[in-house]
């Protein structure tokens, strides 16, 4: 009982975040870290919890990984994050399910280096996206691929925080 | 490949408000500037002029950090042309050059004459003089050109005082979005003109040879797309529409050939496009990362910046070779990139991460004897780019969280600032000499 409380807490605190996350553009890294640690908790967690939503608890899971579009990149590497994976995965099977879909990757980096480099490595970061899209089912015709190197920062100055919300690739309905 | 012309996009507006405002702050001079007295020009009775010609001159000897003016104050005559000039007054004063000067405007005449002369203090000879007639809305020019004569009657080395600078201007516009411009000024940021301005970001302006065009990149498509406008009618045309990345334009010496990065294949390769006859060359065929590229002085190879080996290094290649046939040229930075020979060849200006802990600056390779330089000394420096004259560097840097332009002396001796007031402003493009 205590355990489902809180289970039906962490959701509710998810959606929440969610909801800022997609309102307002300068949402802090704090609820976006507690976004992504829920994200994966859920979909780690194998519990009976919230069945009295209609939907199969799969059908939940893919419902809230299909709604992180944003994932953030470690400095100066091009390949997702491991934890990312499974909330990809889904994104894959749903372009794969629906043909008639079409996705727009956008990758950024951060400030450091030069920015034709940056353009560059924006690019090869959704690369990495699109091509495990592709093994995972979805067709390269639904897909575009645009990198905006460092000129579309998602938060603006020289901190460390600024810079692992820059280095990005973005999952934008067509 | 079908070009696209666009005429609508364009701008070229004198006098948007929302332009930058640039203005040059001097950081570091020289330890003994070359003293000089710059008279105020005599004015014929009644002119009101918006321009003051001999504080400009003033103002571009100070810029360059090589001159000391003398204050007015200190001044114990005022000649206006040589019958007045008593040397003696100047050597007092311990000037070693003084510059005189008059301006004459006929009534209701837009024209204005602008007479100078210029002397040497100490070997009592006169250097230069003539009379300049111009437009009242041309005294800025005026100004500029007799600043030129000073500096190379003085240095031998012309002046570029006349040359301009284009940028990248990114301002805010509400959240998540940000309004972006490719502006033109002055070298000292003065008469800033907004050449394009869009809602999508505008990148790599390079100016042609001539000084007549301007290459950049622009999102407007919703895709990095490079484009040519002449800067004087605004007309411009779309150069590529090729899948993927297409980037960093930059002309050859004899302007008829664009290198440019195309990832059409896959990954970003460096590619020659000729802008007569249209055809593409593919210069280097790596799955690394290729881009970055610029045109030896003889522009027989391009030098440009790979990380095949891991991370970001400067290579060249000569135009014809095979795409393996590249000499990798830096080895003793972590990272080094956006790498340009100076006029001689031997010395590549770059941008220098020398260790994994270390800030990004501008530094000087010589190619011969692997001597560095490194010129600067502020942070997350990028985007250098040469005077025409070859004596200062103009960069992008940071200060105080926003983007400003930074000028540095290729001898690392003298540095100013162009701050601006409104916006992030990077990627300076320093024209050619301009007639």
């Amino acid at each position: 009982m205590g355990k489902q409380r809180n289970q039906c807490f962490k959701v509710g605190l998810f959606v929440i975040s969610l909801f800022v996350l997609g309102a307002c553009s300068s949402t802090s890294e704090m609820e976006d870290e507690s976004a992504n640690t829920e994200s994966a908790a859920s979909s780690s967690s194998s519990s009976g919890a919230g069945s009295s939503n209609q939907l199969t608890q799969e059908q939940i899971r893919a419902q809230n990984a299909l709604r992180q579009t944003v994932f953030y990149f470690d400095f100066d590497v091009a390949e997702f994050k491991p934890a990312d994976r499974e909330t990809l995965t889904y994104h894959a099977r749903d372009l794969a399910a629906n043909s008639g879909k079409r996705i727009r990757l956008e990758g950024h980096a951060d400030e450091r280096g030069t920015r034709e480099y940056n353009l560059a490595l924006g690019e090869r970061r959704a690369n990495g996206i699109l091509n495990y899209f592709i093994v995972n089912g979805a067709s390269r015709s639904q897909i575009e691929v645009v990198s905006y190197g460092e000129e579309r920062p998602e938060q603006s100055g020289q901190s460390e925080q600024a810079y692992s919300r820059n280095r990005r690739v973005e999952v934008v309905a067509q | 490949m079908k070009l696209r012309l666009t005429f609508l996009l364009a701008l070229m507006l004198t006098q948007v408000d929302a332009r930058a405002e640039l203005s040059i702050q001097i950081t570091q001079g020289v330890d003994n500037p070359i003293p000089i007295a710059v008279v105020p020009f005599s004015m014929n009775s009644g002119i009101v002029l918006s321009e003051d010609v001999s504080q400009i001159v003033r103002n571009d000897l100070e810029q360059v950090g090589e001159f000391r003016t003398l204050p007015l104050s200190n001044m114990i005559s005022l000649p206006d042309e040589e019958q007045e000039v008593f040397y003696r007054d100047w050597r007092i004063l311990a000037q070693d050059y003084l510059l005189v000067g008059k301006i004459n405007q006929e009534p209701g005449s837009q024209l204005v004459q602008v007479q100078y002369e210029f002397f040497d203090v100490n070997r009592e000879i006169k250097l230069a003089g003539e009379v300049l007639t111009g437009s009242v809305t041309q005294l800025r020019d005026i100004g500029h050109t007799i600043s030129n004569v000073v500096f190379e009657q003085v240095t031998s080395v012309p002046g570029a005082f006349t040359s301009q600078l284009l940028y990248i201007v990114s301002e805010d516009a509400g959240p998540g979005s940000s309004l972006f411009r490719l502006e033109k000024s002055d070298y000292d940021g003065a008469r800033p003109q907004v050449l394009l301005e869009s809602g999508e970001p505008i990148m790599s302006p390079s100016w042609s040879p001539n000084g007549q065009d301007v290459a950049y990149v622009s999102f407007e498509t919703g895709l990095p797309r490079i484009y040519i406008q002449n800067i004087a009618s605004g007309q411009r045309r779309q150069i590529t529409n090729y899948p993927n990345i297409n980037s960093s334009p930059v002309w050859s010496p004899d302007g008829n050939k664009l290198a440019m990065v195309l990832s059409k294949d896959g990954s970003p390769d460096i590619y020659v496009q000729d802008l007569i006859s249209n055809q593409l060359i593919r210069v280097t065929d790596h799955p690394a990362i290729d881009t970055e590229p610029s045109w030896t002085p003889d522009g027989q190879f391009i030098v440009f910046m790979s990380d095949r080996t891991g991370q970001p290094q400067i290579y060249q290649i000569a135009l014809g070779a095979n795409s393996y046939d590249v000499e990798r040229l830096t080895y003793d930075c972590f990272q080094c990139a956006k790498a340009r020979f100076l006029p001689d060849g031997v010395n590549l200006v770059h941008v220098r991460r020398e260790t994994r802990q270390a800030l990004y600056k501008i530094a000087i390779l010589n190619i011969e004897t692997l001597r560095v330089i490194t010129l600067t000394d502020t942070s997350l420096d990028e985007s250098p780019s040469l005077a025409p004259n070859g004596s200062m560097i103009i960069y992008a840097t940071k200060f105080n969280g926003k983007g400003v332009l930074d000028a540095v002396s290729i001898d690392g001796r003298v540095k100013f600032r162009l701050p601006s007031t409104q916006g992030d402003v990077r990627e300076p493009s320093w024209s050619p000499f301009l007639n």
